[in-house]
Order: C-alpha cells, then sequence, then structure tokens
C-alpha cells in the first residue's frame, strides 16, 4: 500500500499550480463566465504546449504515455484553479474513450489532434430524461444503407457549443435488457442536421442541448460494435466520475485554504474569528471532508489506472466526495459570513461549481445505488 | 499510489482470517465491553495465543521481541480483529504504554515491563482523567509527593477502563504543585495490588463494567517507577497518545455492523415494513458503507504516514473523529432498520442479531469521548494542523 505521489506526480502537480496561479487567476475565470466560447485560447494554447492534453495518451499519437492517475493528479490542480474550458470533455470523455474503444483509423484520425490541442471532443450521453442509466440512452440510430441515421435530443452535453466532435451515445435496437442495443458514434458536430443550444446553467459552465434531426454518419462513425456500446458508456461514465471526484478535491482544497485564511484575519470582538471554536470546527470539519474525499478519490482513479474493476470504488468515491464538497462549501460559507455570499467574493465561484459537479456523472443516490448492487444490499 | 495489499499481507490476512474463525466460539456475541469472567478468561487465553503467533507485537522493533512489521500490516491486524469482534487485542498495553516505554523508559524499565507485556501476561489500564480534569487533563491533581526514594501518591482517577481486570497502572500524578500546570506533572507506573489502591465499578448505560474509580491513599511508589524525568510527565503522556489514534476500529466495527444488518434485513425483512430490498434500507445502509471505507481509507493514511517516518497529528484527530461518529451514525440506523426489534437487548429470545445493535448503538457514545472528544480532536485539527490561533 502506498498512498503518496510518485516524484514524477508531485512534480507534475506543482509545476500545474504554478502554471495556472499564474496563467488562470479567478479574474479569468469570472470573465469566462461572461464568454460565450467559455475559455481563452491563449490558456488552452499554454495547456497544450505543456503536453497536458497528450499526457495520458500513447507516445505514437503524440502523447507522453502517462497513466489516468497522472491526469487524476493534474485535473486535481486545475479543479483546484477552476480552468474553464473543454479539458476534461476532450480528454477525459472524448480521448481516452476513443483510445480504449476506437479502431485504429479511429485513433490515428483523433488522438493525434487532441494531443495536438487542435481538436476538441465531448460525449453526450444523457438526454431529457437526465439520467446516466442505460434506459436513458434513448435517442435513435437508424441503419440506412451503408449509413445510419440519428434522430433525437441529447441534454446537459458538457462543452458541446466548442467541441468540434461528439461521441454519441445512441439506441440502434431496444432489447428486454436496456443495456443491449447502445451504440456510439463518432459525430464531427458540423455535420448537417446537428444543433446545439446553450443551457443557461448555476455555473455558467457550457452545457448545451444537442439536437440530431436526420444526422447521416457512415458506419465507419461506429466507435466499438454495434448494439454493444453500453460498456463502452459505462467506462466512460466512471472515468469522468472519477476525474470529476478529483476536480471537485481540487476545489475543495481551495475552498478550505480560503477558509482558513479568511478565519485568520477577519477580526471580532477584538480577536480573529479562527481562535473562536465555533469557526475552528467548521474549519476542522472542511478539512477531514477533504482528507477522506482525497483517498476516496484517488483509490477510484488508481483502480481505474490500473484496470482493476472500479465500480464499486468509482461509486462510493463519486458519492463521497459529492456530499463532502457540497457540505465543505456550506460550512465556508457559515464561516465567512455575509462577504461569501456576494458575486465579488470567489468563495461563490466554488459552491456553484460544486452542485453542478454533484450530479455530474451520476449524483450521490444515483451511485450509492450502484454501490449496493456492487456489494449485494 | 497503490491501494493493494502486498502479497505478503494479503497472506497474512488470510491466515488470520482462518486463526479467527477456528478461535472464535459459533456464538460468541462480540467483544462485548462487559466481559463476565468466563469472557475474560477466553480473552486472556486468546491474547496468548496471538502473542505466541507474534501478531500482539509483531509492529514493535525487534530488539523488543517484536518483527518489526510495518505499520500497515499491524492496522490490517487491528482491522480484521475487530471486524470479526474478537477480543484479545492489548490496547493499554501492546499499543500505548509499550511504545512509550521505548521512547522514554530507562533500560532496566524496558527489561521489566516489556516482556510480559509481549507474552500477553499482563493486563494494564491508564490512569489519565479525574473526577475535575476531563479534557482538561493538564489540570489533574492527584499528587506524587516526594519522601526520599518514593513518591506518595494521593488523589482519584476516573474512567478508568478495565482497572478491575488489570495488574498494573500508568498514570499522570502532580510532583509539582507551583508549576505551570503543564510542567509539574510526572508519568509514574504503579501495581495495583500496592497498598492505599482500590478500585471501585461505574456501570456504563448498557450496564456494561468497563470504567472504575481508581483511588489512592498514601499508596509508595519507588521513584524507580517514573518514566522519563519527573515534572516533564505530560510531555510523556503526549508522545503516547500518537500510538492511539489511527482509528481502524472504528470503521471496523461500522463496516461489521453493516453486512450484519444487511445480511439479516435480506433474510427477513424489516419489521412489517419496506422488505429489505426496499429503497430506504438499501439507501441507509450503503450510505454507511461508503462512510466506514472513506474513514477506512483515513486510517491507513494515518498507518502510512507512521510507516514513512511522518508524524501524524490532525491525521489522527480526522481519522479519530471521523471515525467514531461514523460509528455512532452507523449503529443508528442499523437499530432504525431492525425497526421495534431494534430495542431488545441481549439475551431476549426475540432479539435480531443477538441484540448486538442496541449494544453496540449504546457502546459508540464512549468512541466520541474517550481518549479526546470529538470537540477536542477538532480544536487539534484547527490548531496544530490548520494553524488557527488558539481561543
Amino acid at each position: 500500500m502506498d498512498l503518496g505521489l510518485s516524484e514524477t506526480q508531485q512534480m507534475l502537480k506543482n509545476s500545474a499550480r504554478a502554471f495556472l496561479e499564474q496563467e488562470c487567476p479567478h479574474s479569468l475565470v469570472r470573465a469566462m463566465e461572461q464568454d460565450q466560447k467559455g475559455y481563452p485560447p491563449e490558456l488552452w494554447k499554454s495547456m497544450v504546449d505543456l503536453g497536458w492534453t497528450g499526457l495520458a495518451f500513447p507516445e505514437k499519437y503524440g502523447g507522453t504515455e502517462g497513466s489516468f492517475l497522472d491526469l487524476a493528479v493534474l485535473i486535481e490542480e486545475m479543479g483546484r484553479a477552476l480552468v474553464p474550458g473543454p479539458f476534461f470533455s476532450t480528454v477525459v470523455m472524448g480521448g481516452l474513450t476513443i483510445l480504449e474503444a476506437g479502431s485504429d483509423a479511429q485513433k490515428a484520425e483523433h488522438l493525434p489532434r487532441i494531443c495536438q490541442g487542435e481538436e476538441t471532443l465531448t460525449m453526450a450521453v444523457t438526454e431529457p430524461s437526465a439520467t446516466f442509466a442505460p434506459g436513458g440512452i434513448q435517442v435513435e440510430a437508424r441503419k440506412d444503407g451503408g449509413d445510419y441515421v440519428i434522430n433525437g435530443t441529447k441534454l446537459f452535453v458538457p462543452d458541446a457549443q466548442t467541441a468540434d466532435v461528439i461521441i454519441v451515445a445512441a439506441r440502434t435496437s431496444q432489447g428486454a435488457n436496456a443495456e443491449d442495443g447502445v451504440t456510439c458514434f463518432i459525430v464531427p458536430a458540423s455535420t448537417q442536421g446537428v444543433s446545439i443550444v446553450p443551457l443557461d446553467t448555476m455555473a455558467s459552465d457550457k452545457q448545451a442541448e444537442v439536437s440530431f434531426s436526420n444526422v447521416k454518419v457512415p458506419a465507419g462513425a461506429v466507435l466499438g460494435e454495434v448494439d454493444k456500446g453500453w460498456p463502452i458508456v459505462d467506462r466512460a461514465i466512471q472515468r469522468g466520475a472519477a476525474a470529476k471526484c478529483v476536480e471537485m478535491l481540487g476545489g475543495a482544497g481551495a475552498v478550505l485554504e480560503m477558509t482558513v485564511e479568511y478565519a485568520k484575519q477577519r477580526v471580532q470582538f477584538g480577536r480573529p474569528i479562527g481562535s473562536f471554536q465555533a469557526v475552528q470546527h467548521h474549519c476542522a470539519n472542511i478539512a477531514t471532508y477533504a482528507e477522506s474525499s482525497r483517498y476516496m478519490a484517488y483509490q477510484a482513479a488508481w483502480s481505474l489506472s490500473e484496470g482493476l474493476p472500479a465500480a464499486r470504488e468509482v461509486s462510493m468515491a463519486k458519492a463521497w466526495v459529492s456530499e463532502a464538497y457540497r457540505k465543505a462549501c456550506l460550512l465556508a460559507h457559515q464561516s465567512h459570513g455575509a462577504i461569501g455570499f456576494t458575486q465579488e467574493h470567489d468563495l461563490q465561484l466554488f459552491t456553484r461549481r460544486a452542485r453542478v459537479a454533484e450530479l455530474a456523472y451520476g449524483d450521490p443516490k444515483f451511485h450509492r445505488e450502484l454501490v449496493a448492487e456492487s456489494i449485494g444490499i | 499510489m497503490d491501494f493493494r495489499l502486498s502479497t505478503e499481507d494479503e497472506a497474512f490476512r488470510a491466515e488470520l482470517r482462518q486463526f479467527l474463525q477456528d478461535e472464535m466460539p459459533a456464538d460468541w456475541l462480540g467483544a462485548s465491553r462487559n466481559p463476565d469472567n468466563e469472557d475474560w478468561g477466553f480473552t486472556l487465553q486468546l491474547r496468548k495465543k496471538l502473542a505466541q503467533k507474534g501478531w500482539l507485537t509483531m509492529h514493535w522493533p525487534h530488539e523488543y521481541g517484536g518483527q518489526g512489521a510495518p505499520q500497515i500490516k499491524s492496522t490490517l491486524f487491528a482491522d480484521e480483529v475487530s471486524y470479526a469482534s474478537a477480543p484479545g487485542r492489548d490496547i493499554f498495553g501492546v499499543r500505548m504504554l509499550a511504545p512509550t516505554l521505548m521512547i522514554h523508559g530507562t533500560e532496566d524499565q524496558k527489561k521489566e515491563y516489556l516482556p510480559p507485556i509481549a507474552r500477553g501476561e499482563v493486563q494494564w489500564c491508564q490512569g489519565y482523567s479525574e473526577p475535575g480534569s476531563g479534557s482538561d487533563l493538564a489540570s489533574l491533581q492527584t499528587s506524587a509527593v516526594s519522601d526520599g526514594d518514593d513518591y506518595i501518591i494521593n488523589g482519584s482517577k476516573i474512567w478508568t477502563s478495565m482497572a478491575h481486570r488489570a495488574d498494573w497502572i500508568f498514570m499522570l500524578a502532580r510532583t509539582d504543585p507551583g508549576a505551570p500546570k503543564h510542567r509539574g506533572i510526572s508519568f509514574v507506573l504503579v501495581n495495583m495490588n500496592t497498598p492505599g489502591v482500590t478500585v471501585r465499578p461505574i456501570l456504563n448505560m448498557t450496564g456494561g463494567h468497563e470504567f472504575n474509580q481508581v483511588f489512592f491513599d498514601d499508596v509508595r511508589v519507588p521513584k524507580s517507577n517514573r518514566v522519563g524525568e519527573e515534572n516533564r510527565g505530560w510531555y510523556v503522556a503526549v508522545t503516547l497518545l500518537d500510538f492511539e489514534r489511527s482509528g481502524v476500529d472504528y470503521s471496523a466495527c461500522a463496516r461489521r455492523l453493516v453486512d450484519d444488518t444487511a445480511d439479516y434485513a435480506s433474510k427477513t425483512g424489516t419489521n412489517g415494513g419496506a422488505p429489505a430490498g426496499g429503497s430506504w434500507v438499501r439507501n441507509a445502509l450503503t450510505d454507511c458503507y461508503i462512510e466506514a471505507e472513506a474513514c477506512r481509507l483515513l486510517a491507513y493514511r494515518v498507518a502510512w504516514m507512521q510507516e514513512h517516518g511522518m508524524m501524524p497529528n490532525m491525521e489522527a484527530s480526522m481519522s479519530k473523529v471521523m471515525g467514531s461518529e461514523t460509528l455512532n451514525r452507523t449503529a443508528s440506523t442499523c437499530l432504525e432498520v431492525l425497526d421495534l426489534y431494534g430495542v431488545l437487548k441481549p439475551g431476549d429470545s426475540r432479539a435480531p442479531m443477538k441484540g448486538r445493535v442496541p449494544e453496540q448503538w449504546m457502546n459508540s457514545f464512549s468512541g466520541t469521548i474517550a481518549a479526546g472528544t470529538s470537540e477536542v480532536q477538532r480544536n487539534i485539527i484547527a490548531t496544530r494542523g490548520l494553524g488557527l490561533p488558539r481561543g
């Protein structure tokens, strides 16, 4: 058992933190909430130049052969800095899914472009029924000669507006088992019949409704096998949930530091409020939420990274970290008093994102149910 | 990172599980906090067997008869034994006093006291709290007055677990009443058979006898029984506190409760209400399961730090506060799952799970108090860990 980071992971963490403190200040995060695109191309380019988009891909595609765990270390830092943009969607949901399930041709087409930062991706799973369960996939893909024709609506698709490519989980057949009959397609966002309407979310993140109206794609767009796409989606959701956990962990760490700092400086009754036990205990609880989240999140990321069965670990982590981060934010607000409730204060940047992250890739209720299944309760 | 056990630890765990399965009576009610004479006899018997296996003190250094086992292996041992509800582990001697003696004891003290602890032959108890000194331990008033080569001890200790079974007590007593409160205390070892030592039982709310009050009336103890320098006992004791806080026991007990309650509920359904698969029961038990797993990782993190020469401080407090509170919540949830049956005590013929759930729920109240209350632990996290100013 080894619960520490390797030397190279620690270096990656340190350099990412230093870079993001410089290049991704909260002023930028705020500005991007109002920006239609949602991220500055210069920041994206810098991240690409640092090799971040290629971190988790094989060398032959232009990557640096890092592991999912290495990527998790980086994403924790991105969560801490609230990095705007399509990194998560492109690398975790798009790139790693193609790496795992794609044909040689698909990998050769997309992965070098991801590593070079020339292509952004997203994965469209959820629909108006708003569930990550297989039964929720009802967008239809009908075979039409050598092609497929896709119809229906995907909802809550992250970063769809700026994505060049959308991986779409669609239904190619209806069976007794909802897991059968799902097929994944790699669809260029520019394909005729794809329309994207942004959603106005609490975190001002860039989710969208993606509608497919007789969208014709060739058979070569199928990712994996026809009708057998659910395991691909399931694994992608697992990676998404685990990566979201480390992202939340990064945020929780920042919230803790912000709150401790405030408690040391804010003076009432002639002394720093951090000397009052009521406030100390809020801070202690935030720290405990953050630290328990750390090992739950990394256990999940490590399990995936090692290629071990990870359903239980991922679902435990997503259920635990989501709630822990939310509770940490609530205590942070309580400690900050009125100023934390204002738009000018940075705390709210985290709180709004915490709530959105809690729901992404399955909320605690959803994942508790999966844990119950995996342990036979 | 690697969350796996090593192959060697896996093998050890398998051997330990088999041992516990072989040794534990089928009708064992769990490591009750209220062992009658027969249960206590079994506890001592099992402790000696654990000692013979070399497991009781495997984390001790070789020079003291241990195996120098990595901390994680020793935490794994605690995890498994607690999950099995098996008695026999020795907290006061093996895990608290012995490491303190290794750091602060004289060669003679080490030679005299460590071997019987390692053989599982001696029961120690801890004399810290006093009627007027709980969380504010350093305000303690029991006095040890110098008289030639001896101290004469007067005063009383309270909440002294297992004092009625103990051969020896390690205690804190005031040797300099004029000094600032932390700087006038000494750490002393006292044989419980010394004239002037009396033990009064205190029953806890389960009806169990774990606590005692121990009275000292002109108890004469040689100064050679002092550990560390005179008036430096507080600092000897503080070292000791860091040895008892990995806190894996809490999560192990919570996991066992969840597993047994889930098993019971799936076979019987709850009382007239939703069947075992009912969504409330599933959700509530799974919630406890996840929380216990989070606690377990925090406990192993403490062990991992110790194994790598880092001194866990805030981390141990986090593990303790979260573990003990999780066990309390878990026991409460399990009781709720059993519905009206949840209140039936051990011995009642209709009691599900041998009445262990209400027993554990009541007992779990001690976890958030003993060895530093949850509030004190949070103070430690805030001040020592996060650097907040002291109040």
